[in-house]
């Protein structure tokens, strides 16, 4: 992909230049957007890994497709240190309290990626009498990333989905995350 | 003297079933007299109790006991049952073979079954405030809603004895005393490989007992292939042990064809068992990445990694899938190979035989590896039958199980290769027995790769496939162990009972016994020696 095409940073570099014209050398910017460029690009991911979604995450953090090049290569094993839940692999009914309660631990903002069909519908067990039929009736959901399991380059437009949505929040003045309730059982 | 005989001498009017697999049906009366026997037959002693499958025939409930001699290999099915649906008892076997204290337990927890003589009728899968037994035909799957309290864990068990007079005594076990330090790893930790949860009292840093609490990803596969035909079957065990995807669907797939009488191609065959090894290899490697992780290693991992790439490049050339290939299917594969199939091969084994000494500067000799993992967690060769611990767990403690040598399917009957023993059945021994079997099976595939026929990759089938009623079985020998397929067909196009031998059940069940005595910190290296997938065992 050629720089120009990378859309991603644009209103950093729009940014700069509108500082640059006007011949400024100290950033007197919004505060809000700075939080936002650090905290889009280091993201801290807590892992729910039940299956072979997991595995499949794992060859993303190997050479080959090396993901610490944008910025979401930390990986938590604790709820407390992890800003998104990536849920990998099947929640079954025995576990679903247990991810409710991981996500209860999170600190906030918190965020909640989806990962693969189990977390999305139940996937190849949506007939099964023990798998939650999608994940986002017990959390709230940011972002899906379909398949089974989804392909490392599918990882990586789901996060960097994640990081646009980051970069639109505002951290001052206003909520700063209007999610909407759980459904409630 | 012939196996029948024997058993007829045994139990006078014992009926066999010889449609598929040899049953020999026992009255419940006499099942526990007649399996002791069998155990400890003089000559060939059924000593391996490769697994229980409950059953639910309508009118009883019961379960087939699938049993295996480690001299001869012969093998044996035994059935038993009971008329009594409300209440339903069985004799217990856990005196004769450990691993059916938790297959028993298995059998309970889906069928209602308890077990006369089992200290442990503790539910396994599900819930211990589940409702009912989910593999009862006459189960209502609406029966239990999303459950989001959490789950409180009882510290005793209840062994229930049957008195001759027929009346039914309780007694109960401690599993946990009330002031015992009781640990919980899991089920969301990184080093359970999946969500495994490990109840752990300790003495100081000692390790007293570890109890395993499963179904933390429990599916209900076999119960979903009741209702599904059998091609539609196969698309759920790469689900099973996603690093034995091949594997396991190999076995599935014999299973279905060897019932319905289809042949397959000689090409197939090839295709099959090269498939196999590389993922059998590209599981070895996964294992390996794993056990340096999780004793805190990080470069060896890259290792790893760096050459699975290349196995899972080839296989996505071919296949289409990375992890979840898809790839068997009933009658041959979804597709032929691809052009640079072989060529790749040969040379990712050129390029793995010139590097696997990095692993072994890295790893293997390093002070602090063979200080945590030599005399560390060691399983002897009487236990690791008992549990039924096959694969690499059992050939470490010097149990030669290799189901490729005993009981060969595919082609390896064809061709030339080492089975890996060990004696010392410690997780140095575990570990070893992986890094052997990576070179036998560059050494099989090398055999094979250049001579690979021409011909159909797949021949035709019916979409529908009814299989004539029966029970029919097929094991091989995944990355971990023996898996198996179990198959009870009553002449449908789906089956009536279809259920996989867990490779990794044997292996948690054994995670007691090996660590007993053992510090904490190395409980985390004893199970990732033994290399256990978790959505395998809870299935
Ligand atoms: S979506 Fe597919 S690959 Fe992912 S956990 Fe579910 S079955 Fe496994």
């Amino acid at each position: 992909m050629k720089y120009e095409e990378f859309k991603n940073n644009d209103y950093l570099e729009n940014m700069v230049k509108e500082l640059q014209a006007n011949g400024v050398n100290v950033a007197v910017s919004k505060l809000d957007d700075l939080i936002n460029w650090g905290r889009s690009n280091s993201v801290w991911s807590f892992l729910l890994g039940t299956s072979c979604c997991a595995i499949e995450f794992m060859t993303l953090g190997a050479a080959r497709y090396d993901m610490a090049r944008f910025g979401f290569e930390v990986t938590r094993n604790s709820p407390r240190q992890g800003d998104v839940l990536l849920v990998l692999g099947t929640i079954t009914n025995k576990m679903a309290p247990l991810m409710k309660r991981l996500y209860d631990q999170l600190a906030e903002p918190k965020y909640v990626v989806a990962v693969g069909g189990c977390t999305i519908s139940g996937g190849p067990f949506k007939k099964s009498y023990h798998v939650v039929k999608g994940i986002d009736k017990i959390v709230p959901v940011d972002v899906y990333i379909p398949g089974c399991p989804p392909r490392p380059e599918a990882f990586y437009y789901g996060l960097m989905q994640l990081q646009r949505k980051i970069k639109l929040e505002h951290f001052f003045g206003g909520v700063n995350r209007k999610q909407p309730k759980p459904i409630e059982e | 003297m012939d196996i029948k005989d024997k058993i007829s001498t045994l139990v006078p009017g014992v009926e066999f079933k010889e449609q598929g697999d040899l049953i020999a049906v026992i009255p419940a009366a006499s099942f526990h007299r007649a399996a002791e026997a069998l155990r400890y037959d003089k000559e060939d002693a059924m000593d391996y109790l490769r697994d229980i499958v409950g059953m639910d025939w309508g009118e009883t409930l019961g379960a087939l006991y699938y049993l295996e001699s480690t001299t001869t290999h012969a093998r044996i099915v035994l059935r038993t049952e009971t008329a009594d649906r409300e209440n339903p008892l069985l004799p217990s076997v856990s005196d004769l073979w450990k691993t059916a204290v938790i297959k028993e337990r298995e059998a309970f927890d889906f069928f209602g079954i308890r077990f006369t003589g089992n200290p442990d009728m503790r539910r396994i899968f599900l819930r211990e405030d589940w409702v009912g037994h989910p593999f009862r035909k006459d189960y209502d799957e609406k029966s239990n809603e999303l459950n989001m309290n959490n789950e409180v864990n009882a510290d005793v068990t209840t062994e229930y004895t049957l008195k001759a007079d027929g009346t039914l005594t309780t007694e109960k076990h401690v599993v946990f005393e009330p002031d015992d330090f009781v640990v919980n790893v899991g089920p969301q930790h990184p080093s359970t490989h999946g969500a495994l949860r490990l109840r752990v009292a300790l003495d100081g840093e000692t390790v007293k007992r570890v109890d395993p609490v499963c179904g933390y990803i429990h599916r209900g596969i076999e119960k979903m292939n009741e209702s599904l035909t059998y091609p539609q079957t196969l698309a759920l065990t790469d689900r099973l042990d996603y690093l034995s995807a091949h594997q396991s669907r190999h076995a599935l797939c014999m299973c279905i064809e060897q019932a319905a009488g289809i042949e397959i191609s000689e090409r197939a065959k090839y295709i099959r068992t090269i498939m196999d090894e590389l993922q059998r290899i590209d599981s070895h490697l996964l294992f390996y990445s794993c056990l340096v992780l999780d004793m805190g290693g990080f470069t060896p991992f890259f290792y790893g990694f760096r050459e699975r790439e290349m196995i899972l490049q080839i296989m996505e050339e071919t296949t289409g899938g990375r992890l979840i290939q898809n790839y068997n299917m009933i009658g041959g594969v979804q597709a032929d190979l691809h052009p640079d199939f072989q060529k790749k091969v040969k040379e990712f084994i050129k390029h793995m035989r010139g590097i696997i000494h990095e692993y072994h500067e890295i790893f293997t000799g390093n002070v602090i590896v063979t200080t945590r993992l030599k005399g560390v967690g060691v399983l002897s060769k009487e236990d690791a039958i008992s549990f039924g611990a096959t694969g690499g767990t059992g050939r470490a403690s010097g149990w030669a199980n290799d189901v490729r040598k005993h009981h060969p399917y595919g082609l390896y009957d064809k061709v030339d290769f080492k089975e890996i023993v060990y004696t010392e059945g410690d997780s140095f021994a575990r570990y070893m027995v992986r890094m052997d079997e990576i070179m036998e099976s560059m050494k099989i595939i090398e055999q094979l790769i250049d001579n690979i026929p021409e011909g159909e990759y797949r021949v035709k089938t019916k979409p529908i496939i009814r299989i004539p009623e029966g029970n029919y079985s097929t094991s091989v020998e995944s990355s971990r162990g023996e898996f198996a397929v179990f198959l009870e067909s009553h002449g449908d196009k789906t089956p009536y009972r279809l259920h996989y031998r867990s490779t990794g059940l044997p292996l948690v069940h054994a995670l007691d016994t090996a660590c007993r005595g053992q510090k904490i910190a190395d409980l985390i290296a004893i199970g990732a020696s033994m290399d256990f997938v978790i959505p395998d065992i809870d299935r």
